[in-house]
């Protein structure tokens, strides 16, 4: 297994845990990836889908802009076979958006986002199922992605650099000896038997249920759980992804998908991930903030509507409650290493977004080799990865 | 509204001698699908179940399974489909290893998609397909590098649906014929000699007896038997001109 150096557990294959496990590998660590169900079936399947250019946050969050756009060039490079990359609009569709227009231009332009205004004629010319009363907008280096392939890509390529990767198996224990984290104490959902895996760190990627796996070992992890409202409809309505141009908000993406378009997102807290009632009002407002851009699409028969919860990086206080509240929260990620509660070598990672988890891994594993003396240069940024369907065709199960 | 269903769900694990069925109730919003029910019955009455899923809208392809031994993707299946009340048998693909409960090995199917080198991102430049609409679809002028994700979501509905894939061990199955088919229409960068040579065969192109169901099946527009039928017209014109152009 790996390339003969220490040996790390990482909890979940989300977005986080599979391009942690790739840069590991790479590294030369041994791997082993703990996921207790399908790969993605945590937030990460269940996402937008959107490669972000960082324009989003050009405005409101200038550093995750920046990321975003940085990262958005290096996938492109590194999973020729997983993407869509035809663009994306913000489009105007009040005399208030368009006031909006030069804070986003000038905000895109410090973040390193090239831009393209577009006149209302162009837009409707491009995308012609746009409503008539779009006011106008601006061109950026969006793509689309798929959520699950995006992390079997990752993991792939990490199973042929040695790790092993777990799946259906649940940790339900991180083991830690003398303040010092030994290994995780895993149920195998498969053949129904516990069995223990010894490691020289573990790196906990649950996502929304990180802080459940540190409380394991005493430790915690402040944590947001932000489920969004998402639905897709069986109709492209556009060949490029559309957003509002507009602050963050609710129903203000529309990402195009093969013969589908999906609208998202709404935003509020939950204590528990596990299941996500769908609040009934957050579908309604949905599929209005859909028709605004796409006349009929309220109409359209839906193709799937879901929810799941943002893992979002939380104070360090008692967490916080209400709506409205979480869109402010920064969608940087942390690390955190767990030493001063007791369980040194044992490192919880939250936050970010999929587009970003390339870099999230980067610094998780720089800090992580830091602190086992096993430091090696990250090779991510330029490593092509292998195909989403080797995962399964070269697959080392246990 | 909420709607009422008994899940009647197949169950086997390593080491079990038969697979048996569990039966759960579960009330769920009417607006519900299949998978929120079997991921309600997992989160509050069996945590052992073992199912396949990401993300819920019928993209990844990975929660195929069967419902009343029919194949489904149950994450595009409304639960109003069956009776408020009613009670529906779930049951893992046909013709796929098991793995447990509903779970099942890509491993093979993978291997049959690899084997026809299917690339999933082709161009768009035939534009944007949409079924519902007559309109003609328009790409413009500056989009001749669009991309799109193949359609074919890799769910294994159309093997589990093929009569001949229970029979025949090493057929290569609907979906890699159709994908086949793609990657001699548009081969990007791959040879299409090579495609061509791994289907046609006996276990390939050949085997196929035309029972359709694997389009009957096939949630993503697929329509793997006009692409098998297609294919056995014109493949062999494309495989001889392709082995002329190597030589
Ligand atoms: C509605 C919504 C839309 C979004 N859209 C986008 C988007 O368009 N683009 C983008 O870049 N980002 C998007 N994001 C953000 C992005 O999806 C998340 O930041 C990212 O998926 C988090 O990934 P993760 O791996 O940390 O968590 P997860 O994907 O949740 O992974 C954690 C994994 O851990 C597993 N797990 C949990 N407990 C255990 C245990 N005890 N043992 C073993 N395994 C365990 C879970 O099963 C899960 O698979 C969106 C988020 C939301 C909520
Ligand atoms: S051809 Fe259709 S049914 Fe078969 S794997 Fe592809 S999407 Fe699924």
């Amino acid at each position: 297994m790996g390339g003969g150096g220490p040996h790390v557990v990482v909890v979940g294959a989300g977005s986080t845990g599979a391009a942690i496990a790739h840069d590991l590998a790479l590294r030369g660590f041994a791997v082993t990836v703990v996921e207790r169900g399908e790969v993605g079936s945590g937030t990460t399947g269940r996402n937008h889908g959107l490669l972000h250019s960082g324009a989003r946050y050009a405005v409101t969050d200038p550093v995750a802009a920046r990321e975003c756009i940085e990262e958005n060039l290096i996938l492109r490079k590194i999973m020729p076979e997983g993407l869509e990359l035809n663009g994306g609009y913000f489009i105007a569709l009040t005399p208030e958006d368009m006031d909006f227009r030069q804070t986003f231009l000038e905000g895109c332009e410090a973040a390193g986002i090239p831009t393209r205004e577009l006149t209302k004629e162009q837009l409707l010319r491009m995308e012609p199922r746009l409503s008539p009363k779009i006011l106008g907008g601006v061109m950026v280096p969006d793509g689309v992605f798929e959520p699950y392939r995006f992390c079997l890509s990752f993991l792939a390529s990490a199973q042929a650099r040695g790790a092993r990767v777990l799946t259906y198996h649940e940790v339900e224990g991180v083991l830690v000896e003398g303040g010092r984290t030994r290994g995780v104490q895993v149920r195998d959902r498969i053949r129904g038997r516990e069995l223990t895996i010894t490691a020289d760190a573990v790196v906990n990627a649950a996502g929304p249920w990180a802080a459940k796996v540190a409380a394991t070992a005493g430790c915690r992890v402040p944590l947001i759980l932000a489920p969004g409202v998402m639905i897709a409809v069986g109709v492209r309505y556009s060949h490029r992804v559309v957003n509002r141009l507009a602050p963050p908000g609710d129903g203000d993406i529309i990402v195009p998908q093969r013969f589908t378009s999906m609208i998202g997102t709404t935003s509020w807290t939950v204590q528990d991930a596990d299941l996500i009632p769908i609040p009934p009002d957050h579908v309604e407002r949905m599929m209005d903030a859909g028709e605004a851009f796409f006349p009929g699409f309220r109409r359209q028969p839906k193709r799937g509507v879901f929810a799941v919860a943002r893992p979002l990086v939380g104070p360090e206080e008692d967490q916080a409650e209400g709506e409205g509240f979480e869109r402010a929260v920064t969608r940087d990620f942390a690390c955190k290493h767990h030493e001063a509660e007791g369980a040194a070598g044992l490192f919880s990672v939250t936050g970010g977004k999929t587009t970003t988890s390339r870099l999230m891994a980067e610094a998780v594993v720089d800090q992580v080799g830091r602190w086992l003396g096993f430091e090696r240069p990250c090779q991510t940024r330029t490593e092509v990865l292998l195909p989403p369907r080797r995962f399964f065709t070269e697959r080392v199960v246990s | 509204m909420s709607w009422r269903l008994t899940l009647k769900i197949h169950r086997w694990q390593p080491g079990d001698r038969a697979p048996y069925y569990d039966h759960f109730t579960v009330e769920v919003p009417e607006e519900a699908y299949v998978l929120d029910a079997i991921e309600k019955v997992w989160a509050e009455q069996d945590r052992s179940l073992a199912f396949r899923h990401a993300c819920h809208h019928a993209s990844c392809g990975s929660c195929g399974l069967r419902v009343n031994g029919r194949e489904k993707l149950p994450c595009i299946t409304p639960v109003t489909d069956y009776p408020n009340g009613s009670t529906i048998q779930i049951d893992p693909l046909r013709h796929f290893p098991l793995v447990r409960d509903l779970v099942v090995d890509m491993g093979p199917f993978s291997q049959a998609m690899e084997a026809v080198r299917f690339s999933i991102i082709r161009h768009a430049s035939e534009g944007v397909p949409d079924a519902r609409s007559s309109e003609p679809p328009i790409l413009p002028e500056e989009d001749h590098e669009a991309t799109r994700f193949e359609n074919c979501l890799e769910c294994g509905l159309c093997v589990s649906a093929c009569p001949i894939a229970g029979s025949a061990l090493n057929y290569l199955g609907p979906a890699a014929l159709a994908a086949a088919e793609r990657m001699l229409v548009e081969p990007r960068g791959v040879d299409p000699l090579a495609v061509w040579e791994a289907i046609d065969h006996d276990d390939g192109l050949w085997r196929c007896h035309g029972a359709f169901e694997c389009s009957a099946a096939c949630p993503s527009e697929v329509d793997p038997a006009a692409a098998i039928m297609r294919l056995r017209r014109y493949g062999p014109k494309v495989g001889q001109v392709a082995r002329q152009q190597r030589r």
